[in-house]
């Protein structure tokens, strides 16, 4: 029997539902073939301010949960995107064509989840510490999250480039407020739908897609988003900084002149990880 | 529900007419579809600050966080363009520090009172109570109603001792809360309303709900006050005051409310005389959307909040 196509409406995820855009706008996405694929939801800079309130929402119960517990939560997304593994592959194909590196792509980024799932109970020993001081105190630093980071992925590889970008930031205990790659956008769809399976409180991971040049100046100027991690480009940089200095933002860069191995084990590990850390230093007197 | 209620509460809102539900829904739901922006956005932002009814009704207050609280009544931000709040809020207990932080400012010292938020005190200790937040130096009390007798039909007992409070307020605005949520219909509603407002004084209020049950203040229930209030003014020609509580958290919020005073009263009621805000979290809302009108830059929420951890 002919049956209709059920087609999907993409929506992105912001605060553990499936929005669409508040304006209501979309662009069309179009397969490697020409072929229509779906409306894309065109995010604006009132879906950043909306996505920072759920951010901001969710974030505090997040840092506040054990470090071992945001490992299993970590663990449980790798094992939602286990399952979905060929869709998602399917979904990097529709734009960049090759299945095979689409595939290889999925289980880079399913080993780089399981890394950072281990990393969430240990930074803490390796990057804090006691320091010797010649007073009568104990000197110890601490880390803690930093709160929203806003991320704005690469345009490609459009899953790992934002996974890779997202994982340190929520193995720390932040939030996050991420833009989509604008031209391969789909993946972070699926990424959206796999997330609201997995036990990731909703609001942690907020994922937008739409146009970056509407949305980077709020990203950079938005006081509550405390730090920017960005692949960009030179004139990006510097629209980015310059409003970052005002709220006095961390900001981190990847250049998009250069090119990145997101695959490489680089990119990986606990120095990306204390890129999202505020570490904090305390004098307690002893003795005396 | 008409025909559960007891007989005199059917008379009641037979004379007073009841309210289309649906159609008061749909009206309201319009109300966010106004477009607000820039100059306009300003002018409405100050005009809500300068109606706030700056809140605090826990059992954990202090003269200190009153105090804290009537310095940012006084001086809601840096900015000198904006206007100080209406009134503080506070329970009887804290209206002598309240008073004494706000002398020679023009915020109010607004005391809920007549055993706050249930009312279920003999009338002669809530009205001994009324006396002594007066005495403390309280500008406006804020009283709730027996819904229970309101409810049981015992409607010239509800309006005495709304008289009776009214009489000891002195020359005191008098706020009569009908705590909406327990009152379940709009019908209900508006017949409370009309019901308090034969006994209310001009610059008195109605206001909707104590803050402290699930259910607060909505577009609906203020919408059938607002139309309440203006027939009461079109029969007797004497203005009364509204204030909805509890609920209304953000400026986007605030703005629909007053977007339906200026369409059901008209600019006459857009005065804080005349309209009020009761609210804890409102007021921070409001800065942070004044400031982000002013910078062009979205604030942070723990900027303008008491509290300093980074969330």
């Amino acid at each position: 029997m002919n049956r209709l196509p059920i087609t999907k409406t993409p929506k992105c995820y912001v605060g553990g539902a499936f929005i669409r855009s508040e304006s209501g706008r979309t662009y069309t996405l179009h397969g490697a073939d020409g072929k229509f694929h779906s409306n894309i939801p065109a995010c604006t800079r009132k879906d950043v301010r909306n996505a920072v309130e759920a951010a901001a929402k969710a974030g505090a119960a997040w840092a506040q949960r054990n470090a071992y517990n945001r490992g299993q939560i970590l663990y449980r997304i790798a094992e939602m995107l286990e399952a979905r593994k060929d869709e998602l592959a399917s979904a990097i194909a529709l734009t960049d064509t090759d299945l095979k590196q689409a595939k290889r792509e999925v289980e880079i980024t399913l080993d780089r989840i399981i890394h950072y799932a281990g990393w969430t109970d240990k930074f803490q020993a390796l990057l804090g510490s006691v320091n010797p001081v010649s007073s009568a105190h104990f000197n110890f630093t601490v880390t803690e999250p930093m709160g929203i980071i806003g991320i704005l992925a690469p345009e490609q590889p459009s899953l790992l480039g934002l996974l890779s970008m997202i994982l340190p930031a929520i193995s720390a205990g932040n939030s996050v407020v991420a833009l989509a790659s604008e031209s391969r956008p789909y993946p972070s769809i699926l990424l959206g739908e796999i997330l609201a399976t997995s036990d990731l409180p909703g609001g942690v991971v907020n994922l937008l897609t739409g146009s970056r040049k509407d949305m980077l100046e709020t990203f950079a100027s938005h006081a509550q988003i405390r730090a920017v991690t960005a692949v960009a480009n030179l004139h990006e940089r510097t629209a980015i900084q310059s409003a970052a200095a005002e709220c006095v933002k961390r900001v981190q860069f990847f250049s998009e002149e250069k090119p990145i191995d997101w695959e490489s084990a680089n990119q990986q590990g606990l120095y990306a990880i204390r890129s999202c850390l505020e570490f904090k230093t305390t004098w307690h007197p002893v003795g005396v | 529900m008409i025909r559960k209620s007891p007989a005199t509460l059917r008379q009641l809102i037979q004379e007073v007419g009841t309210v289309d539900a649906i159609g008061i829904e749909e009206r309201v739901s319009k109300y966010g579809t106004r477009s607000i922006k820039k100059q306009a956005k300003r002018a409405g932002l100050k005009l809500a600050i300068s109606m706030v009814d700056l809140t605090t009704l826990e059992g954990k207050d202090t003269p200190g966080k009153v105090a804290s609280l009537c310095q940012k009544a006084i001086r809601p931000h840096d900015d000198p363009e904006l206007p100080t709040t209406a009134a503080v809020c506070v329970y009887p207990s804290m209206v002598k520090y309240a008073a004494a932080c706000v002398r020679g400012t023009s915020v109010k010292v607004a005391s809920v009172a007549t055993a706050f938020p249930s009312g279920q005190l003999p009338l002669k200790l809530r009205l001994a109570e009324v006396r002594s937040a007066v005495d403390a130096g309280a500008d406006e009390i804020d009283m709730v109603i027996n819904r229970g007798a309101f409810l049981t039909g015992e409607l010239a007992m509800v309006q005495d001792e709304i008289a009776a409070v009214r009489d000891c307020c002195g020359p005191c605005a008098l706020k009569v809360i009908l705590e909406t949520s327990e009152l379940e219909t709009y019908d209900l509603i508006r017949a409370a309303s009309r019901l308090a407002m034969q006994v209310l004084r001009e610059g008195d209020f109605i206001k909707t709900s104590t803050g402290k049950t699930s259910s607060n203040a909505t577009l609906g229930n203020n919408q059938v006050m607002l139309e309440a209030i203006r027939d009461h003014y079109f029969e007797t020609g004497i203005s009364i005051g509204m204030k909805p509580a509890g609920g209304i958290r953000t400026a986007k919020q605030a703005l629909q409310f007053l977007v339906a005073v200026k369409e059901t009263l008209g600019d006459a009621w857009l005065t804080p005389a005349r309209y009020r805000f009761g609210a804890s979290a409102l007021l921070n809302d409001l800065l942070r959307q004044w400031v982000k009108e002013t910078t062009g830059v979205y604030q942070a929420s723990y900027t303008f909040s008491e509290s300093s951890s980074a969330y």
